[in-house]
């Protein structure tokens, strides 16, 4: 069965939306930690991190609604930051409240894989990135690789990521940790053509935007039609297979 | 291990993994370039031929009664200011890396108007992005970089002004990074653009001091030059950093002082100072002048300020618009708001043999201060 992620801002709303998500199928919410700065977004979760810090989301805020997220669902919570919110919080002390919290592990969206060593985390490669550094990020990776699917931001496409395919490949000829495939998946057609070489998706702006148009209800009708799209899809043509269902998600 | 990480040092690379291999290609292209005469014959030759280089060193004698202050004249460079000497260097790195598009930022175009002239000269596809609020109020240049074939994108969210524009051209990058070159402006970013940017711009402070030489038998009392990104004053400190005797001094404008009242965060891709709250949230910075309307600043001065080797001072939107006026009336040179800032100080700082770097012509402003 394909793992399906699903990226929410930090809000007030963020415990009702996660247990509306996991009730419709996800497997796992990442949770945005807002930045003013955001290099790796595009528009849509820009503006929600703009909204998100106006209502006063700060890394206090953002963890006070995780752990009120943590009592309602029982899938892993990822929190997502940038480099200068961790480092004005402190590294150390963001993994151990976080962890307090009851997230499981965290990603950088600013942090390359040769960096902080010691913070245990979710790294992410590339199309681009060359095949040793995948190699470096699967070593390091915290339970599961997420693929930048695209070259390029957060934000939905028209089309399937046509690079997917064979960055699955490189990365499946060095590693056996599960493979996320985010940025640029947004509807269940995608969902499903990623499905079928990674071992699952990451669905960010459109979850978004589901939320902005439609409220829980919006959330609730578009996880469940990821979730149905992942379930119909046909089983993963390139992955390892077996090894990965052990993983922590 | 990494020498910057979070938390410690300045610099570093702090960008999506997506961007790490054309990091990786830039710094080698550039060692090549570096390690080849015919680089550093071209670029001689269209600093000389095309730019105008060497640029001179004035005396402002009315500006400065009783003191030798001299004026390296940037603002007299082809297309209006200093910015151009880096866009020539990495124009023709573009080309050695292969890429024929090439993605810029500019606050108060001075370094749009240069990018746009050397991808006319060497036949590249040129983009711009532009905060909506410095596309107003520097209209000027606006309407030159569409007539030197550039695209000009305005930037409508956030605060509209380049520190906007810089998340928007990295963006693009991004999304185009197999294609296109990123020619930033100022020695901030990952690196190494920090390094590239003040080397391309090591030729004013090389030539200031030859010429000051020539013109007094030694070495200035004190260099002063405006900073916002910091990359004219790097340029400048650079040639001086190995001279005790020499007095450094930065400027920067009062509500976009980065080094003056910052703190260390991570901006752009590097770790240095910027305008940041306690939560590592990046603040809005406010200056008269569009070039210095930046929250952050290069990484080698925020080691430059550490070490104590460069003193950091501020200036006022008054303060500018005071030299503003003061240089056009007692000289006949209209000089850019920015270094109007560091003509500001450099009355004031208690030295007889000064050199103050003009980084640009002020025709830009003139909206601005006539209003």
């Amino acid at each position: 069965m394909s793992r399906l992620a699903i990226y929410l801002m930090a809000s007030r709303e963020l415990p009702v939306l996660a247990e509306v998500a996991v009730e419709a199928g996800a497997d796992l919410v990442e949770v945005g930690f807002p930045h003013s700065d955001p290099l790796a977004d595009g528009p849509v979760i820009r503006r929600a991190a703009e909204r998100a810090l106006a209502e006063g989301m700060g890394v206090g805020a953002c963890l006070e609604v995780l752990a009120e997220a943590r009592r309602r669902v029982h899938v892993p919570l990822v929190p997502m930051t940038y480099s200068a919110v961790l480092e004005a919080y402190g590294p150390d002390r963001f993994a151990e409240d976080a962890r307090g919290a009851g997230a499981s592990s965290v990603i950088v969206a600013d942090l390359p894989s040769d960096a902080m060593h010691g913070l245990s985390r979710i790294h992410l490669v590339a199309p681009t990135t060359p095949t040793a550094r995948i190699r470096l990020a699967a070593e390091r990776t915290d339970g599961w690789l997420y693929l930048v699917s695209v070259t390029g931001t957060t934000g939905a496409r028209s089309e399937s990521p046509p690079l997917l395919p064979s960055l699955v490949r490189r990365a499946r000829e060095v590693t056996r940790v599960p493979l996320l495939a985010g940025f640029g998946i947004g509807t269940p057609a995608q969902a499903a053509a990623a499905a079928g070489v990674a071992d699952g998706v990451v669905v960010g702006s459109r979850a978004i935007e589901a939320v902005e148009e439609g409220g829980d209800e919006g959330l609730r009708a578009l996880v469940a039609a990821l979730r149905d799209a992942l379930d119909a899809a046909p089983e993963m043509s390139v992955s390892g297979g077996g090894a990965s269902r052990a993983s922590p998600i | 291990m990494l020498t910057v990480e979070i938390g410690r040092g300045f610099g570093g690379r702090f960008v999506p993994e997506t961007l790490i291999p054309a990091l990786d290609e830039l710094v080698e292209a550039w060692a090549e370039a570096r390690a080849d005469p015919g680089f550093h014959a071209e670029l001689a030759h269209l600093g000389r031929a095309y730019a105008g280089r060497p640029t001179p060193l004035f005396r402002a004698e009315r500006l400065a009664p009783g003191r030798r202050l001299y004026l390296k004249r940037e603002d007299l460079l082809h297309t209006g200011a200093h910015k151009l000497n880096n866009a020539l260097g990495q124009g023709l790195l573009a080309r050695r890396l292969g890429k024929d598009r090439v993605v810029a930022e500019t606050g108060a175009g001075q370094h749009g108007v240069a990018v746009a002239a050397v991808c006319a000269l060497l036949g590249l596809e040129c983009v711009v992005y532009m905060g909506e609020e410095d596309v107003r109020r520097q209209h000027p240049n606006v309407e030159r970089m569409g007539l030197l074939g550039a695209e000009v994108r305005s930037v409508t969210h956030g605060t509209r002004t380049l520190r906007e524009a810089v998340s928007e051209a990295i963006r693009d990058w991004i999304g185009r990074v197999r294609d296109t070159h990123y020619l930033i402006g100022s020695c901030v970013g990952p690196e190494p653009y920090p390094d590239v940017v003040a080397t391309l711009q090591e030729a004013i402070g090389r030539e200031a001091r030859d010429q000051v030489l020539a013109a007094e038998g030694r070495l200035p009392d004190a260099v002063v030059a405006c900073v916002g990104g910091g990359s004219n004053a790097i340029g400048l400190f650079r040639a001086f950093l190995e001279d005790p005797g020499v007095r450094l001094v930065g400027v920067e404008a009062e509500g976009a002082a980065s080094l003056s009242r910052g703190r260390p965060a991570v901006l752009h891709g590097a770790r240095s100072y910027a305008l940041a709250d306690a939560e590592g949230q990046i603040l809005d910075a406010h200056s008269v002048s569009a070039g210095l309307d930046y929250p952050g600043v290069g990484p080698e001065h925020a080691r430059l300020r550490e070490s104590g080797r460069v003193e950091y001072l501020t200036a006022s939107d008054e303060d500018a618009l005071g030299a503003f006026r003061l240089l056009s009336r007692t000289e006949g040179i209209i000089p850019a708001l920015e270094p109007a800032h560091a003509i500001a100080r450099a009355l004031e700082v208690d030295a007889d043999l000064v050199v103050v770097g003009l980084s640009g012509r002020g025709d830009k402003d003139l909206g601005t201060v006539l209003g």
